[in-house]
């Protein structure tokens, strides 16, 4: 019977209006999607990972992977492995960075500290502009200015060039953002105790902010070593050691995957994936040290 | 005493006086400013390097540099345009963006609105370890692994809404998967960490004041998300969405190992190969021997600079300066 | 040690905002002097003036004589730097440097100066800190940073830290707002005890903390909504609180307005 739905009833309207059915079901639609959302990018993340973990394991497994060039071997072979390719990437790298970081961190000092006016506007719309050129135009641009003009030959410094050009603006960023988090008070009171301008950014302003200078840099330089664009443009292939930057054929990791490619062979698949996951390997734990030392904020407290 | 100038309404105004500089201050200023004038430089010479070495080569190009599909460099021979590297590597970067744009968005507003506080961070870094893996492994990765996982879906679309021009035949086979459409979707999701993490910045400033006026008015999380987070958030989103895109048009060796090279000129269908402006000349870079057939690339190089340069300014216009790139 | 200040006819901008009007005034060695007034009337801003403070920040520009001992600071062929030796300054929130430690912080002018010997630090060290009565309190843990004291300490060692160099006048900028009742009267103290030694002039909102500590008194006013703020009258402080000059003064102190 129906007779006792009014029984049922509170005597008193709800002290809340229930949401309507449909806004209900919109809000817990975008709650299913957005969700969705992450799942999705979690999958090609995982999928990839284990992608090149399973196929690319077994190489990292043999010791001279570590340690020895691939001088000598033959394609269908599965011998020698990626030290001159690790030591390539790190190399090519680490110059880059030792003319990137200076200069970036100037430039950075620059905007925060004098900038002012015009010009400033110019360097941070062209610090933006930096950051967008694509890596194959940086390499271009490195070869037609130091080998098409300059008249050098192919090495691996003119990829720490075109590096260089890629790493300068993610750089002066970082170093920029961090700056600009030292309280202004702290600049005042070095100035206070008559302290002069440049020594107060460079003994109380830049260890203020370094741990957060570093972490850009560490992952400006994960960024960078991953780069394939440029190697591809400005330095050859070798499948032996070169110690020397400046002369000669100079294998990185991405240079070593992209011309094993058209190794059909299993010794050279597995080459591949191997060394698809030794670069994640270096360029994750470049990352993941910039987010360690990320939590050392220089504001002691205790 | 100090000399007084007028400004615009004709008021005096003391001019700065002048006072003793330290030489350290001034080395140190000179330092700074040429490291900013560097960069502003570099992009400078980026510019001129590019048209110096390209206008030889164009001078001499017998085909239409605009027009024509073909790329000739061979053969004592220059006879190229960019008709269809510029078809290619539009198509590849809209289609690319088109499916990342509303993924990142909902990421964003789960990191931001939806996660718990203490999960948001370490979730955050996942999406961004995308950004850590090297394009040549992403590629590895699509054209071995998910290309194949996506032929049956091309093959589909194909079958099925073939009418429609982007899922007409294309110039390339579809099996194996070495299609624009693969390209498209792997650079979808190199750009989802770019695009993420800007428009997560940009929906975390959403004032409180409005979250909460929105909230007690008895809005629904969504109502709220709606009515103040995106439309807070609309242009850094935008402008983040034109940075990705700036990234994804100068994408290289993804786009090089996974694009099947194509036999005859592009149809403008998803389902076509070819090169982009990026992988068209990291594919020839082995051949830059002589100086006009390098130019040919090279200023295939200065289009491609000028498309991203125009990309990036819009990006930051529409940002009136308040986005950075992570 | 101690020198007095004479400001002679000290306009103030920031870019083309007129923030003070024409102001002059002597200061006293040995003494100290409150700068009293509204929110915005300019304290602050000649106080800044006085070690050339004033002019870190950008477009702000100074016009008029501030002589410390007869020398304008302003003078064309005089360091900046230099000025701000000689006038040290005290801000309103406590800023120890936070990469240094207590000891360091101390010294961090001595250091910056080019001053290696490792005595003579120590030595400035503790008659600095024994000098902002925190010696007691810290001996034990010099090597710690100066970013785990209280707050009245940190403003102590930031006090420490301007004596360290040895000026000869102290400017302290509101001084005493960030800190509780407690640290303000340790402040207080050391104000007085430091008066012996420096020429101090303390900018505060507190009128009690001015007729406590001050020997003379300055009050500044707005001249009007958007008008530069001016000095209006600087007397001994016990006739400013009992009998001032002027009517303004009085509405101030006796909280008509402010």
């Amino acid at each position: 019977m129906t007779t006792t739905t009014s029984l049922d009833r509170p005597a008193a309207p709800q002290p809340f209006q229930r949401v309507s059915g449909a806004r209900k079901l919109k809000d817990w639609v975008a709650t299913i999607l957005v969700g969705l959302a992450f799942v999705v990018a979690v999958i090609p993340l995982v999928w990839l990972l284990v992608t090149v973990i399973t196929s690319g394991y077994r190489a990292l497994m043999s010791s001279a992977w570590w340690t020895h060039s691939l001088k000598g071997v033959l394609p269908e072979e599965f011998a020698g492995g990626v030290y001159h390719a690790i030591i390539g990437s790190l190399l090519q790298s680490l110059v880059c960075a030792v003319i990137a970081v200076p200069v970036g961190v100037l430039a950075a000092i620059y905007l925060v500290e004098y900038g002012r006016g015009r010009v400033a506007r110019m360097t941070t719309f062209m610090v933006d502009i930096l950051s967008g050129v694509p890596s194959i135009v940086a390499a271009l641009f490195i070869f037609a200015l130091w080998i098409g003009t300059l008249g050098f030959q192919q090495s691996g410094f003119a990829v720490s060039l075109a590096l260089v050009l890629l790493m300068l603006p993610v750089v002066v960023r970082s170093t920029e953002e961090m700056l600009r988090l030292v309280p202004q008070e702290l600049r005042e009171a070095a100035y206070a105790l008559g302290v002069p301008k440049w020594k107060t950014i460079v003994r109380i302003v830049l260890p203020t902010a370094m741990s957060g200078i570093v972490t850009g840099v560490m992952l400006a330089l994960a960024r960078v070593m991953g780069e394939t664009a440029p190697v591809l443009v400005l330095v050859g292939y070798s499948r032996s050691m070169n110690f020397n930057i400046f002369n000669g054929n100079m294998t990185s990791l991405p240079l070593l995957i992209y011309s094993e490619l058209n190794n059909p062979t299993p010794a050279g698949q597995l080459r591949i994936w191997g060394a698809a996951l030794t670069l994640i390997i270096l360029v994750m734990s470049f990352n993941l040290v910039a987010v360690a030392l990320s939590r050392f904020s220089a504001i002691k407290t205790k | 005493m100090i000399g007084a100038m007028s400004d615009p309404l004709g008021n005096s105004l003391p001019a700065r006086r002048p006072t003793v500089r330290r030489p350290g201050d001034t080395i140190f200023q000179f330092l700074t400013t040429a490291s900013g004038l560097a960069i502003v430089l570099s992009i400078v010479l980026i510019g001129v390097f590019l048209l110096l070495k390209a206008v030889p080569s164009l001078a001499a190009d017998q085909a239409n540099f605009l027009l024509s599909p073909n790329f000739v460099t061979t053969g004592g021979k220059l006879a190229f345009g960019i008709r269809d590297l510029f078809v290619v590597t539009v198509l590849s970067s809209v289609f690319a963006l088109v499916i990342a744009m509303p993924v990142a968005m909902g990421i964003a507003l789960f990191l931001t609105q939806y996660a718990p506080r203490q999960l948001a961070r370490p979730f955050a870094y996942i999406v961004d370890l995308l950004a850590a893996v090297p394009s040549v492994v992403f590629g590895l990765w699509g054209i071995k692994v998910f290309g194949p996982v996506l032929e049956p879906l091309e093959r589909w679309l194909n079958g099925n809404l073939g009418w429609f021009p982007l899922f007409a035949n294309g110039n390339v086979s579809i099996s194996g998967g070495g299609t624009i459409f693969t390209a498209g979707v792997v650079l979808a999701v190199m750009l989802l960490p770019i695009i993420t993490s800007v428009s997560r910045e940009v929906f975390q400033q959403t004032p409180t004041m409005q979250i909460e006026g929105a909230l007690a008015l008895g809005a629904t999380r969504w109502e709220m998300i709606r009515t103040t987070v995106i439309p807070f958030g609309r242009s850094g989103y935008i402008a983040a969405s034109m940075l990705g895109l700036g990234r994804a048009l100068g994408e290289t060796v993804a786009v090089l190992i996974i694009l099947r090279s194509a036999p005859e000129p592009s149809r403008i269908s998803l389902f076509d190969g070819g090169y982009t402006f990026a992988s068209k000349i990291a594919s020839a870079a082995s051949e830059f021997t002589e100086a006009l057939p390098t130019g040919a690339y090279i200023s295939a190089g200065l289009v491609l600079f000028v498309l991203t340069f125009v990309v990036n300014a819009i990006a930051r216009w529409i940002a009136g300066g308040r986005v950075h790139r992570p | 040690m101690a020198k007095r200040i004479d400001i002679k006819g000290l306009n103030l901008y920031y870019g083309r905002f007129h923030a003070v009007d024409n102001v002059t005034l002597s200061i006293p060695p040995r003494n100290v002097t409150a700068f009293i007034g509204p929110s915005g009337c300019g304290k602050s801003t000649v106080l800044r003036s006085l070690n050339r403070m004033h002019e870190v920040i950008p477009g702000a520009t100074v016009d008029g004589k501030v002589l410390l001992d007869g020398e304008d600071i302003y003078d064309a062929g005089v360091d900046p730097v230099e000025v701000r030796r000689t006038i040290g300054m005290v801000f309103q929130r406590p800023n120890p440097f936070p990469t240094m430690s207590i000891r360091d912080n101390v010294v961090a002018g001595l250091k910056l100066a080019g001053v290696r010997s490792k005595s003579r630090l120590e030595e400035v060290c503790e008659r600095s800190l024994r000098g902002a009565n925190l010696w007691e309190e810290v001996k034990d843990r010099l090597d710690r940073p100066g970013g785990g004291l209280s707050g009245g300490q940190q403003q102590r060692l930031c006090i420490a830290r301007a004596i360290a160099v040895q000026p000869d006048v102290l400017l302290m900028d509101e001084p005493c707002s960030a800190l509780d009742p407690i640290s303000t009267l340790a402040i207080e103290d050391l104000i007085t005890e430091l008066k012996k030694d420096y020429t101090i002039v303390i900018v505060t909102h507190n009128m009690q903390q001015a007729a406590r500590v001050s020997d003379m008194t300055a009050f500044f006013n707005l001249s009007g909504v958007g008008r530069p703020g001016q000095l209006v009258e600087a007397d001994d402080t016990e006739k400013i609180f009992s009998n001032p000059g002027k009517k303004e003064t009085e509405d101030y102190i006796s909280g008509r307005f402010g």
